[in-house]
């Protein structure tokens, strides 16, 4: 990781950060919330355990939470973008209630619609998730905006103490799309058989 | 005040949903659904799971059967509509999804709000791809249950039972302003 992690402008760049977060994941599970945290996470390598999103925006954080609760084990880690956290801020009261120790979020904010033509979003306009999601009741959050905030996430993330949901102020820089398999079955199917062993075809 | 016995199909259905090993219920609350929700919040082997909306319940199933659990999602017909986009995940990666759900705006409704969406509900549901199944009398709930749930988790789809109005008699608002509702 000698690359910078942050732009001139001071912004923190977003695949950097998700390197950085991914790096030495062990056995960690993650999932990447539709758009550009797809193909972020992607750009670390198309990986087993991962399970990015080619839709059903609104829903990364809650496939967390069903995977948290069925692997309390497992750390468990959702990259998503403002838009789609958003689109189902519900989950940050669903979550919070449900309170597993294993689930941490990770919103890469832009504070763009990337995808559809770098429209701004509500976080533009100073919408606050790290703090919707404190008044939700979600244990530790956090607003993240240097390298330094960076390194301690990553030790929180992977200490397991409790639902973690973190907000990242990134660069609305434009990147080379990468993208990982595009068939939903085969992402599902490689993400079982990863998890729980040929058994999981004969649930 | 006429004291109506309670049905038996929400313990029957408790059983079968414990039988195939269902850990995760996820609910958005339906008076149609109490007992089965109270069944399953005093069942240790499940986690039922409150919902501010339906469509949380879809994408939470599928992170569940990707970890290896089996779960339900439990909601009336009116948060139908609320799923719809949100079964792309489950059309899309083949999760299975087994949504009971109690029907409103039905078998002698007082609401008219409760009226588009009730009778749309079907149609909505078989235009995004997922199996319908209806059970009309509480006699016929658990085995359409036990048929729903093979359907879902053996054939990896969603399948969605449809609880007729019928099972649960309509709610008449006006009989409610007389006395403190039970």
């Amino acid at each position: 990781m000698s690359k910078p992690m942050v732009k001139k402008t001071g912004r923190l760049l977003r695949r950097e950060v998700v390197q950085t977060l991914l790096a030495g994941r062990g056995d960690a599970l993650v999932i990447g919330g539709l758009g550009a945290p797809a193909w972020d996470i992607t750009s670390c390598g198309d990986h087993e355990r991962n399970f990015p999103l080619w839709g059903a925006m609104g829903g990364a954080a809650m496939i967390g939470l069903g995977l948290a609760l069925a692997q309390p084990k497992k750390k468990v880690l959702v990259v998503t973008g403002d838009g789609e956290m958003l689109m189902g801020l519900g989950a940050l009261a669903t979550i919070a209630v449900q309170a597993p120790r294993n689930l941490s979020i990770v919103v890469l904010d832009n504070e763009r619609y990337g995808e559809t033509g770098m429209q701004e979003t509500h976080t533009a306009h100073g919408v606050d998730l790290a703090k919707m999601a404190r008044a939700a009741g979600i244990a530790q959050t956090f607003m993240v905006r240097s390298e330094a905030d960076v390194s301690r996430l990553k030790k929180r993330i992977y200490s397991g103490q409790g639902s973690l949901f973190a907000q990242v102020k990134v660069d609305p820089e434009k990147l080379p799309l990468v993208l990982p398999p595009r068939d939903g079955a085969l992402l599902k199917n490689r993400f079982r058989a990863a998890l729980l062993g040929a058994d999981a075809a004969h649930q | 005040m006429k004291k109506i016995a309670e049905p038996a199909w929400p313990d029957e259905v408790h059983a079968l949903l414990k039988d195939a090993g269902v850990r995760q219920v996820a609910i958005v609350p339906d008076a149609g659904h109490a007992r089965l929700i109270k069944l399953c919040e005093k069942d240790k082997a499940m986690r039922v799971v409150r919902l501010t909306t339906e469509e949380e319940g879809v994408a939470q199933l599928a992170g569940a059967w990707l970890g290896g659990e089996k779960g339900v999602l439990l909601m009336q017909s009116s948060g139908v509509g609320n799923c719809i986009n949100m079964l792309t995940l489950s059309i899309a990666c083949q999760f299975p999804l087994l949504m009971l759900i109690t029907m409103r705006g039905d078998h002698g409704e007082f609401n008219p709000a409760q009226i588009p969406m009730g009778n749309a509900t079907q149609a909505v549901l078989e235009a995004m791809g997922v199996i319908v199944k209806r059970a009309d009398s509480g006699a016929e709930v658990p085995e359409m249950v036990s048929a729903t749930l093979r359907l879902a988790f053996n054939t990896y789809r969603p399948v969605a039972l449809l609880i007729g109005q019928r099972v649960q008699g309509a709610k008449d608002f006006r009989k409610l302003t007389e006395s403190v509702p039970q």
